[in-house]
């Protein structure tokens, strides 16, 4: 009779077994939602914490947790302390609930309160999501995830790692994988052998967070591992040395083409009537304020459009300013022929005018001018960041400067500027109608600095005051390059941009541009036609 | 006796009406108390400064219904300096001399206020000035209720030292008094806590400074040196747009190299994409998230009488609120608008500050103030990380700059010095 004594026994114990075994599962579920109710806490250490806590746990839950509490979409229910991950809709929040991830509908902001995070705990739950989604399926969160692995050399992420290396096809993956294990291990305690090998391994990949992982390795009290990372570390700081000339000449560059774009307009009315246009800032100024306009628009009747927003303001500011100064030409300048100081003024007049006119139109504070998409970021070059939008203006700048030379070569027209240029006399006896050359080249001249404006909208403050900031330096390179002469402006504009990004790392910005502005007045002593004169017998003076 | 024209009594009806006409006029004249409002409103500062003339008229506007100043009612004067310093000192001689108002409100660059300081002293006008600046300061005839370095730059460096772990810094300002002193203090401060000479990279740009490319690409390679990095930046004006347009271009988030801004707020976000910015931070003592319902109220005014939901309240703003409300009641305990009486009359005075406090006006005309710490958001609002417990009492000379250090400012009588010397036991030290 022991048999069904010992069934029982065995029954009752399977019973007892089964009975503890579920409040298990749900107490694992009930720890869960503990956890996450721990990150609704005051302190930001305690939130650490709890995200660290967390991210142990395993829980299928914790990646899209995480991830919402760093991007600032995890909020909990005022009146029940409930935590749900939240989407903006138009009523309000769209909820998900935190630990089951069911959809809960949807309820009006003012009932709901964010919960704060900072840059530490931000940072901490990068570095936890890195080593948590790098067996992922998707391809760009591994990658996003091994290269954060990479910049926090988490220690905890190297047996994910492994295994994620193991079963990785993508070589591009691969390598940030590697370097990443090459990352970890040189915080590790592995041994002499091992980190040597990760220390060549990082060699090899360079760049500025590879000095910061190697920096605290030179001083380590094994004498072959300080070495070894000495090595690297000097030959990554050559490589940088060089990559840092090339910066600056590249950052030369993008500040010449700037100054290209501003100046060009100005050679042009400077040469053909040695007119000096107090007013050519504002020209720009101009342009600018109708990229404002034309953006202005496209926000309000056709939204779509905004990316080719600029293409549709550079005839627009074309046209505006170069009417503009077709008007100022035949209202008030052609009568100051022959008289430069009456014309300085009554340009500095028309400025102040112009400026005040913007100011009272627009009001006098900046206006917002919005970078299409395609033109924000940079680009890596080696290890110079180049941002698109310089890299563009870049381009445009010699785009533009290759359509002048175009039309002063090749059309009429150029051929008359050319003409009126070298001997006005001569060119009247010819049957150049002088005066309507006059007119038309200034307003070629002020519809560039229009489109310079488009540019420059991109990279600088649009306001009244923009004119003022750009119209000693367009002197600047026109009286530097040589009048009248459109290489002398290109070579006048890129050689005092990189001249001044070479002097900015040793003098400062504003010192920079002193010894530029000292170095043209000591050149124009020497030479006072400029880089590229104009020569010929009947050249006027 | 043809021309027996009788006009006498036309001529008493005529100079009977001047009369009524200019004792009128003169009486409405004395019924209004002239208040100057002295702020940029076009140029670099303008950005800044437009939104605390609107303050200072919606300040005033509220003052009138609630009967005005003295049975009186208050009168805004506006003129605009232009961000231009020299114009700075001719409209404020224009306020005081000609206009004749009864106190000044304004400024807020630390050279626009030494402009103006030597015509506040001569005129013997009251200034109201209300940003955070540099120190090393203390005039009888100006009332500070911006925040001094004690209640900024230094908490905003002690809480990256303690909270981010900064090692290195980068000190990036605009060029002139203001950066340049606040630098001096806090690389003396952060020499004294410990950090090495070659882990600080001070650096400055001239007003309306729009090419970064090469001062952020420094930023970008001393930050990589192996320790935690951050920039404390005393840019002003419109240049912060071009600067975290180039920080977001090269990719420089605030976990990696964190920037403080002590001139950057919510007026200043307003005209950038913050997105890219979400986590950079600031030092204020008031953000328009603070949650009182002091706050909550004087947001409300304020969008309706701008008549604009999208316009934002800062810091400056507060200051202003703070110092006009102390000013009146300085003038009612003194019962006049005379400068020395509401000078003697202001110190001790307590008005409620925007967060849910008290402020006070101290012997050395700087007031209380809590230090909050803010987070940029992605809307332009700022999400406050930390805030001091109580307020801090403005100190207008360092106590980390050995010139300054001895010298205290109480304008109370017998002492009645804005720079008095605790160890020689004279008044006139410079603080240089």
């Amino acid at each position: 009779m022991k048999t069904p004594k010992n069934i029982l026994c065995l029954g009752l114990l399977f019973l007892i077994g089964l009975m503890a075994s579920s409040p298990v599962t749900t107490a694992f579920a009930q720890d869960f939602s503990t956890l996450v109710d721990g990150l609704n806490q005051k302190s930001f250490s305690k939130k650490i914490k709890a995200v660290e806590v967390i991210a142990a746990s395993g829980h299928e839950r914790v990646v899209p947790v995480l991830t919402a509490l760093s991007e600032n979409r995890l909020y909990f229910r005022r009146h029940d302390k409930k935590i749900f991950i939240v989407k903006s809709s138009d009523s309000g929040f769209a909820l998900t609930d935190a630990v089951t991830g069911e959809g809960a509908g949807e309820a009006p902001k003012a009932t709901f309160k964010k919960i704060r995070t900072n840059n530490r705990l931000r940072r901490t739950i990068r570095a936890t999501l890195g080593g948590l989604t790098l067996l992922s399926k998707d391809d760009a969160i591994r990658l996003n995830a091994a290269k954060s692995v990479f910049k926090s050399g988490d220690q905890g992420a190297l047996a994910t790692l492994e295994k994620a290396l193991k079963a990785e096809k993508s070589d591009e993956i691969k390598q940030a994988m590697l370097d990443a294990r090459a990352a970890i291990i040189i915080k590790s305690d592995a041994d002499e052998a091992a980190k040597i090998t990760a220390i060549q391994h990082l060699h090899k990949v360079g760049g500025a967070d590879v000095m910061s992982m190697l920096s605290p390795l030179a001083s380590d009290k094994n004498p072959k591992i300080a070495q070894a990372a000495n090595t690297a570390i000097k030959e990554i700081k050559d490589r940088q040395a060089l990559w840092n000339g090339v910066q600056n000449a590249i950052y030369g560059l993008s500040l010449g083409s700037v100054l290209l774009l501003a100046a060009i307009g100005l050679a042009i009315t400077f040469g053909v009537m040695g007119v000096i246009n107090m007013a050519h800032g504002e020209m720009v100024m101009i342009g600018a304020y109708s990229t404002y306009i034309v953006q202005d628009l496209i926000r309000t009747s056709a939204p779509g459009l905004f990316e080719y927003s600029l293409f549709i303001a550079l005839p627009v500011a074309f046209m505006i300013a170069g009417a503009i100064g077709i008007a100022m030409e035949r209202g008030i300048i052609r009568f100051l022929y022959g008289r430069p100081l009456e014309t300085l003024l009554a340009t500095w007049g028309i400025s102040l005018v112009l400026q005040q006119a913007v100011r009272t139109i627009f009001g006098p504070n900046n206006q917002k001018v919005g970078t299409p998409s395609w033109m924000s970021g940079s680009v890596e070059l080696g290890e110079v960041a180049i941002t698109l939008n310089r890299l563009y203006i870049i381009l445009f700048a010699l785009a533009v400067f290759a359509a002048l030379y175009i039309i002063i070569r090749q059309t009429t027209f150029g051929l008359q500027m050319r003409a009126v240029v070298q001997n006005r006399q001569m060119a009247g006896s010819m049957g150049i109608r002088t005066k309507w050359v006059d007119a038309l080249t200034f307003g070629v001249g002020s519809g560039i600095a229009g489109i310079a404006g488009v540019a420059l909208s991109q990279i600088d403050n649009v306001s009244p005051n923009l004119g003022q900031a750009y119209i000693v330096d367009s002197f600047m390179v026109v009286v530097f390059g040589g009048v009248g002469n459109l290489w002398g402006t290109l070579v006048g504009a890129f050689s005092l941009g990189i001249a001044n990004k070479f002097l900015e790392p040793y003098a400062g910005a504003v010192l920079g541009k002193i010894f530029v502005l000292v170095f043209i007045i000591l050149f124009i002593q020497k030479r006072p036609r400029g880089l590229f004169a104009l020569k010929g017998r009947a050249v006027e003076t | 006796m043809m021309n027996e024209f009788n006009f006498k009594k036309p001529l008493l009806g005529l100079v009977t009406g001047a009369a009524i006409m200019a004792s009128t006029a003169l009486a409405t004249a004395q019924e209004t108390i002239k208040v100057g409002i002295l702020h940029s409103l076009s140029g670099t500062m303008a950005i800044s400064e437009t939104t605390l003339k609107d303050a200072m008229l919606m300040l005033i506007a509220e003052q009138n219904k609630k009967g005005g100043l003295l049975g009186k009612k208050l009168e805004a004067v506006v003129v605009d300096p232009a961000s231009n310093w020299p114009l700075f000192a001719e409209k404020a001689r224009e306020l005081l001399a000609q206009k004749k108002v009864a106190a000044v409100f304004g400024n807020w660059t630390s050279v626009s206020r030494k402009s103006v300081l030597p015509v506040f002293e001569e005129l013997n006008g009251l200034l109201f000035y209300p940003v955070q600046y540099e120190g090393e300061e203390s005039s009888k005839n100006v009332f500070y209720t911006g925040a001094a370095p004690n209640q900024q730059a230094i908490p905003a460096v002690d809480y990256l030292m303690r909270e981010e772990k900064v090692k290195r810094w980068v000190l990036a300002g605009t060029d002139y008094v203001y950066p340049r002193t606040t630098n001096k203090i806090l690389e003396a401060y952060l020499i004294a806590k410990g950090v090495k000479k070659e882990d600080i990279m001070i650096n400055y740009t001239p007003f309306g400074h729009s090419d970064w490319q090469t001062i952020v690409s420094n930023i970008k390679k001393f930050g990589s040196a192996g320790k935690k990095t951050a920039v404390v930046s005393t840019i002003n004006g419109d240049a912060n747009v071009p600067f975290y347009k180039e920080l977001a271009n090269k990719g420089i988030k605030a976990e990696d190299i964190p920037v403080v801004a002590f001139s950057v707020g919510e007026e200043e976000l307003a005209g950038l994409d913050t997105k890219p910015l979400v986590g950079h931070l600031a030092a204020w003592n008031y953000f328009q998230s603070v949650e009182s319902p002091v706050n909550a109220k004087f947001i409300k005014t304020w969008k309706a009488f701008i008549k604009n939901d999208k316009r934002v309240t800062n810091d400056p703003m507060e200051a202003h609120f703070i110092g006009f409300n102390m000013w009146v009641k300085a003038v009612q305990k003194a019962g006049t608008t005379d400068p020395d009486k509401v000078g003697a009359a202001i110190i001790g005075v307590s008005v409620p500050n925007l967060s849910g406090g008290h402020s006070t006006m101290l012997p050395n005309h700087h007031i209380t103030k809590p230090v909050l710490i803010g987070e940029v958001q992605a809307d332009g609002q700022f999400e406050i990380v930390f805030s001091t417990a109580g307020l801090v009492a403005g100190d207008a000379w360092s106590d980390y700059l050995p010139k300054s250090k001895d010298l205290i400012s109480d304008w109370r009588a017998p002492l009645s010095c804005g720079n008095f010397n605790v160890k020689t036991g004279k008044c006139g030290g410079t603080g240089k």
